[in-house]
Protein backbone atom coordinates (compact mmCIF):
# COMPACT_ATOMS: atom_id res chain seq x y z
CA UNK A 1 0.00 0.00 0.00
CA UNK A 2 1.12 3.52 -0.77
CA UNK A 3 -0.12 6.22 1.57
CA UNK A 4 -2.04 9.03 -0.11
CA UNK A 5 -1.43 12.46 1.37
CA UNK A 6 -3.57 15.38 0.23
CA UNK A 7 -2.09 18.85 -0.18
CA UNK A 8 -4.64 21.68 -0.16
CA UNK A 9 -4.33 24.69 -2.47
CA UNK A 10 -6.15 27.90 -1.51
CA UNK A 11 -6.01 31.07 -3.63
CA UNK A 12 -2.67 32.55 -2.54
CA UNK A 13 -1.09 29.30 -1.36
CA UNK A 14 2.62 29.27 -2.29
CA UNK A 15 4.16 26.09 -0.95
CA UNK A 16 1.78 23.43 -2.23
CA UNK A 17 4.25 22.23 -4.89
CA UNK A 18 7.06 21.93 -2.35
CA UNK A 19 4.77 20.13 0.09
CA UNK A 20 3.69 17.67 -2.61
CA UNK A 21 7.32 17.10 -3.53
CA UNK A 22 8.17 16.43 0.11
CA UNK A 23 5.34 13.90 0.30
CA UNK A 24 6.66 12.10 -2.80
CA UNK A 25 10.28 12.14 -1.59
CA UNK A 26 9.11 10.60 1.66
CA UNK A 27 7.51 7.75 -0.28
CA UNK A 28 3.81 8.61 -0.47
CA UNK A 29 1.49 9.69 -3.26
CA UNK A 30 0.72 13.43 -3.21
CA UNK A 31 -2.92 14.23 -4.00
CA UNK A 32 -3.71 17.83 -4.95
CA UNK A 33 -6.84 19.09 -3.17
CA UNK A 34 -8.62 22.26 -4.26
CA UNK A 35 -10.07 24.63 -1.64
CA UNK A 36 -13.44 24.80 -3.36
CA UNK A 37 -13.97 21.03 -3.50
CA UNK A 38 -15.96 19.33 -0.82
CA UNK A 39 -14.11 16.07 -1.43
CA UNK A 40 -10.97 14.74 0.24
CA UNK A 41 -10.59 12.07 -2.48
CA UNK A 42 -10.01 9.28 0.04
CA UNK A 43 -6.65 10.62 1.18
CA UNK A 44 -5.07 9.19 4.34
CA UNK A 45 -3.65 12.50 5.60
CA UNK A 46 -3.77 16.20 4.73
CA UNK A 47 -1.16 18.95 4.56
CA UNK A 48 -2.22 22.61 4.67
CA UNK A 49 0.80 24.33 3.13
CA UNK A 50 2.20 27.82 3.57
CA UNK A 51 1.61 31.00 1.63
CA UNK A 52 -0.77 33.91 1.85
CA UNK A 53 -4.23 32.44 1.37
CA UNK A 54 -6.66 35.17 0.32
CA UNK A 55 -3.78 37.64 0.59
CA UNK A 56 -3.82 37.31 4.40
CA UNK A 57 -6.82 39.67 4.21
CA UNK A 58 -8.75 40.11 7.45
CA UNK A 59 -6.31 37.91 9.39
CA UNK A 60 -3.88 35.23 8.21
CA UNK A 61 -5.94 32.09 7.53
CA UNK A 62 -9.23 33.74 8.49
CA UNK A 63 -10.96 33.40 5.13
CA UNK A 64 -9.36 30.10 4.10
CA UNK A 65 -10.87 28.43 7.12
CA UNK A 66 -14.34 28.90 5.61
CA UNK A 67 -13.37 27.16 2.34
CA UNK A 68 -15.57 24.12 1.50
CA UNK A 69 -12.64 21.69 1.79
CA UNK A 70 -12.06 22.77 5.41
CA UNK A 71 -15.35 21.27 6.63
CA UNK A 72 -14.08 17.91 5.41
CA UNK A 73 -10.62 18.47 6.88
CA UNK A 74 -12.12 19.33 10.28
CA UNK A 75 -14.38 16.24 10.22
CA UNK A 76 -11.47 14.02 9.20
CA UNK A 77 -9.20 15.54 11.87
CA UNK A 78 -11.81 14.84 14.54
CA UNK A 79 -11.88 11.28 13.25
CA UNK A 80 -8.14 10.95 13.76
CA UNK A 81 -6.75 11.67 10.30
CA UNK A 82 -3.23 13.15 10.43
CA UNK A 83 -3.33 16.86 9.50
CA UNK A 84 -0.23 19.04 9.24
CA UNK A 85 -0.46 22.84 8.99
CA UNK A 86 2.69 24.64 7.92
CA UNK A 87 2.99 28.43 8.37
CA UNK A 88 -0.20 29.79 6.77
CA UNK A 89 -1.62 26.28 7.20
CA UNK A 90 -0.92 26.54 10.95
CA UNK A 91 -2.75 29.87 10.96
CA UNK A 92 -5.71 28.21 9.21
CA UNK A 93 -5.72 25.42 11.84
CA UNK A 94 -5.95 27.96 14.67
CA UNK A 95 -8.65 29.98 12.90
CA UNK A 96 -10.71 26.83 12.41
CA UNK A 97 -10.15 25.88 16.08
CA UNK A 98 -8.41 22.58 15.47
CA UNK A 99 -5.50 24.06 17.43
CA UNK A 100 -5.67 26.70 20.20
CA UNK A 101 -4.13 30.18 20.19
CA UNK A 102 -3.41 32.44 17.25
CA UNK A 103 -0.60 34.13 15.34
CA UNK A 104 -0.10 37.90 15.29
CA UNK A 105 2.44 40.10 13.54
CA UNK A 106 6.08 39.41 14.42
CA UNK A 107 7.11 41.43 17.47
CA UNK A 108 9.79 43.27 15.47
CA UNK A 109 7.37 43.81 12.52
CA UNK A 110 9.84 42.49 9.94
CA UNK A 111 9.28 39.66 7.52
CA UNK A 112 11.81 37.04 8.48
CA UNK A 113 13.52 34.37 6.39
CA UNK A 114 16.23 32.22 7.91
CA UNK A 115 17.34 28.71 8.69
CA UNK A 116 15.89 28.09 12.14
CA UNK A 117 16.91 25.63 14.83
CA UNK A 118 14.00 23.93 16.60
CA UNK A 119 13.81 21.44 19.45
CA UNK A 120 11.37 18.57 19.04
CA UNK A 121 9.40 18.66 22.31
CA UNK A 122 6.92 15.92 21.48
CA UNK A 123 8.10 13.00 19.34
CA UNK A 124 4.86 11.06 19.73
CA UNK A 125 2.59 12.88 17.29
CA UNK A 126 1.54 11.57 13.88
CA UNK A 127 4.06 13.93 12.28
CA UNK A 128 7.03 13.70 14.67
CA UNK A 129 7.40 10.03 15.64
CA UNK A 130 10.52 9.55 13.53
CA UNK A 131 12.33 12.20 15.64
CA UNK A 132 13.68 11.76 19.17
CA UNK A 133 12.34 13.80 22.07
CA UNK A 134 14.67 16.77 22.50
CA UNK A 135 16.25 16.36 19.06
CA UNK A 136 17.34 19.63 17.46
CA UNK A 137 16.55 20.16 13.80
CA UNK A 138 17.16 23.00 11.32
CA UNK A 139 14.47 23.97 8.81
CA UNK A 140 13.63 27.26 7.06
CA UNK A 141 11.40 29.87 8.70
CA UNK A 142 9.76 32.62 6.64
CA UNK A 143 6.84 34.70 7.82
CA UNK A 144 5.38 38.05 8.75
CA UNK A 145 2.65 36.95 11.16
CA UNK A 146 4.46 34.29 13.15
CA UNK A 147 4.14 35.41 16.75
CA UNK A 148 2.27 32.64 18.56
CA UNK A 149 -0.04 33.99 21.27
CA UNK A 150 -2.54 32.40 23.64
CA UNK A 151 -3.73 33.21 27.16
CA UNK A 152 -1.74 31.86 30.12
CA UNK A 153 -4.38 29.25 30.89
CA UNK A 154 -4.04 27.81 27.38
CA UNK A 155 -0.25 28.00 27.44
CA UNK A 156 -0.11 26.20 30.82
CA UNK A 157 -2.48 23.54 29.49
CA UNK A 158 -0.33 23.01 26.36
CA UNK A 159 2.79 22.65 28.52
CA UNK A 160 1.13 20.33 31.05
CA UNK A 161 -0.28 18.05 28.35
CA UNK A 162 2.96 17.92 26.36
CA UNK A 163 1.29 19.62 23.42
CA UNK A 164 4.12 22.02 22.63
CA UNK A 165 5.53 20.07 19.68
CA UNK A 166 8.42 22.40 18.74
CA UNK A 167 10.27 25.24 20.40
CA UNK A 168 12.63 27.81 18.90
CA UNK A 169 16.22 27.25 20.04
CA UNK A 170 18.66 30.10 20.55
CA UNK A 171 16.88 33.17 19.29
CA UNK A 172 13.10 33.53 19.38
CA UNK A 173 12.56 34.92 15.87
CA UNK A 174 9.10 36.46 16.27
CA UNK A 175 8.27 36.94 19.95
CA UNK A 176 6.18 33.76 20.24
CA UNK A 177 4.98 33.01 23.76
CA UNK A 178 7.29 30.58 25.54
CA UNK A 179 9.36 30.15 22.35
CA UNK A 180 6.60 28.00 20.85
CA UNK A 181 7.17 27.14 17.17
CA UNK A 182 4.52 24.43 16.84
CA UNK A 183 1.81 22.64 18.77
CA UNK A 184 -0.38 19.56 18.54
CA UNK A 185 -3.94 18.63 19.51
CA UNK A 186 -4.78 16.26 22.38
CA UNK A 187 -4.82 13.22 20.15
CA UNK A 188 -1.53 14.07 18.42
CA UNK A 189 -2.89 13.74 14.89
CA UNK A 190 -3.11 17.48 14.18
CA UNK A 191 0.18 19.40 14.19
CA UNK A 192 0.81 23.03 13.25
CA UNK A 193 4.07 24.94 13.09
CA UNK A 194 5.39 28.15 11.58
CA UNK A 195 8.72 26.88 10.12
CA UNK A 196 8.78 24.89 6.88
CA UNK A 197 9.78 21.20 6.98
CA UNK A 198 8.84 20.81 3.29
CA UNK A 199 11.76 23.05 2.32
CA UNK A 200 14.29 20.74 3.97
CA UNK A 201 13.73 17.36 2.34
CA UNK A 202 16.37 16.99 -0.38
CA UNK A 203 20.13 17.56 -0.37
CA UNK A 204 20.96 20.45 -2.67
CA UNK A 205 17.88 22.46 -1.74
CA UNK A 206 17.80 22.49 2.07
CA UNK A 207 19.43 24.58 4.79
CA UNK A 208 23.18 24.41 5.37
CA UNK A 209 24.24 21.57 7.63
CA UNK A 210 27.43 20.01 8.98
CA UNK A 211 27.69 17.97 5.80
CA UNK A 212 27.82 21.06 3.61
CA UNK A 213 25.90 23.90 2.02
CA UNK A 214 22.17 23.27 1.39
CA UNK A 215 22.44 19.63 2.45
CA UNK A 216 19.96 19.78 5.34
CA UNK A 217 17.05 17.33 5.14
CA UNK A 218 15.77 17.65 8.72
CA UNK A 219 12.20 18.22 7.54
CA UNK A 220 11.80 14.87 5.79
CA UNK A 221 10.92 12.97 8.98
CA UNK A 222 7.64 14.90 9.30
CA UNK A 223 6.43 13.11 6.23
CA UNK A 224 8.07 9.73 6.85
CA UNK A 225 6.55 9.81 10.37
CA UNK A 226 3.05 10.26 8.98
CA UNK A 227 3.57 7.59 6.31
CA UNK A 228 4.96 5.05 8.78
CA UNK A 229 2.07 5.65 11.17
CA UNK A 230 -0.47 5.34 8.37
CA UNK A 231 1.00 2.07 7.15
CA UNK A 232 1.17 0.72 10.71
CA UNK A 233 -2.55 1.27 11.17
CA UNK A 234 -3.59 0.20 7.67
CA UNK B 1 -29.65 51.24 2.47
CA UNK B 2 -27.90 51.59 5.79
CA UNK B 3 -24.35 51.05 6.93
CA UNK B 4 -23.41 49.20 10.06
CA UNK B 5 -20.01 49.90 11.56
CA UNK B 6 -18.08 47.16 13.32
CA UNK B 7 -15.02 48.13 15.32
CA UNK B 8 -12.49 45.46 16.22
CA UNK B 9 -9.48 46.02 18.50
CA UNK B 10 -6.63 43.78 19.64
CA UNK B 11 -7.31 42.54 23.16
CA UNK B 12 -5.74 44.79 25.81
CA UNK B 13 -3.46 41.98 27.03
CA UNK B 14 -2.21 41.22 23.50
CA UNK B 15 0.83 43.18 22.44
CA UNK B 16 -0.05 45.30 19.40
CA UNK B 17 3.16 45.49 17.33
CA UNK B 18 1.63 47.81 14.72
CA UNK B 19 0.30 50.28 17.27
CA UNK B 20 3.66 50.20 19.01
CA UNK B 21 5.49 51.03 15.76
CA UNK B 22 3.10 53.90 14.99
CA UNK B 23 3.51 55.18 18.56
CA UNK B 24 7.27 55.15 18.20
CA UNK B 25 7.14 57.06 14.89
CA UNK B 26 4.84 59.89 16.02
CA UNK B 27 7.39 61.80 18.15
CA UNK B 28 9.90 61.62 15.28
CA UNK B 29 7.43 63.72 13.26
CA UNK B 30 6.91 66.15 16.10
CA UNK B 31 3.61 64.72 17.40
CA UNK B 32 4.54 64.74 21.06
CA UNK B 33 2.51 63.85 24.10
CA UNK B 34 0.88 60.68 22.78
CA UNK B 35 1.49 58.05 25.42
CA UNK B 36 0.24 54.97 23.58
CA UNK B 37 -1.20 53.90 20.22
CA UNK B 38 -3.28 50.82 19.60
CA UNK B 39 -4.41 49.96 16.08
CA UNK B 40 -7.66 48.23 15.25
CA UNK B 41 -10.05 47.72 12.35
CA UNK B 42 -13.30 49.32 11.25
CA UNK B 43 -15.65 47.39 8.95
CA UNK B 44 -18.47 49.13 7.08
CA UNK B 45 -21.26 46.71 6.25
CA UNK B 46 -23.92 48.18 3.98
CA UNK B 47 -27.22 46.32 4.09
CA UNK B 48 -30.32 46.40 1.93
CA UNK B 49 -33.39 47.73 3.69
CA UNK B 50 -33.78 48.69 7.31
CA UNK B 51 -31.52 47.74 10.16
CA UNK B 52 -33.82 45.61 12.25
CA UNK B 53 -32.84 43.89 15.47
CA UNK B 54 -32.58 40.71 13.44
CA UNK B 55 -30.12 42.30 10.99
CA UNK B 56 -28.06 43.71 13.84
CA UNK B 57 -27.99 40.33 15.56
CA UNK B 58 -26.77 38.74 12.36
CA UNK B 59 -24.03 41.34 11.95
CA UNK B 60 -22.98 40.88 15.57
CA UNK B 61 -22.71 37.16 14.92
CA UNK B 62 -20.61 37.78 11.80
CA UNK B 63 -18.43 40.14 13.83
CA UNK B 64 -17.81 37.49 16.49
CA UNK B 65 -17.27 34.56 14.13
CA UNK B 66 -15.46 35.98 11.12
CA UNK B 67 -14.58 39.67 11.39
CA UNK B 68 -12.75 39.10 14.66
CA UNK B 69 -10.79 36.27 16.24
CA UNK B 70 -11.82 36.12 19.92
CA UNK B 71 -8.41 34.71 20.87
CA UNK B 72 -6.67 37.97 19.98
CA UNK B 73 -9.39 40.55 19.31
CA UNK B 74 -12.51 42.12 20.83
CA UNK B 75 -15.51 43.48 18.96
CA UNK B 76 -15.67 46.80 20.80
CA UNK B 77 -18.58 48.45 19.01
CA UNK B 78 -21.36 47.68 16.52
CA UNK B 79 -23.31 50.80 15.49
CA UNK B 80 -25.53 52.02 12.69
CA UNK B 81 -23.76 54.75 10.75
CA UNK B 82 -26.38 56.32 8.57
CA UNK B 83 -29.63 55.85 6.73
CA UNK B 84 -29.33 56.85 3.09
CA UNK B 85 -32.15 57.08 0.62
Amino acid sequence: MTARIGVVTFPGTLDDRDASRAVRLAGAEAVPLWHNDGDLQDVDAVVLPGGFSYGDYLRAGAIARFAPIMDKVVDAAHGGMPVLGICNGFQVLTEVHLLPGSMIKNEHLHFICRDQTLRVENAETSWTSEYRDGEEIVIPLKNQDGQYVADDYTLDMLEAEGRVAFRYVGWNPNGSRRDIAGITNERGNVVGLMPHPEHAVEAGFGPDSREGGRTGVDGLAFFTSAIKNLLATA
Amino acid sequence: MATILVHVMPKPEILDPQGKAVGAALPRLGFDGIAQVRQGKRFELTVDGEVTDEVLAKVRQAAETMLSNPVIEDVVEVTVAQETA
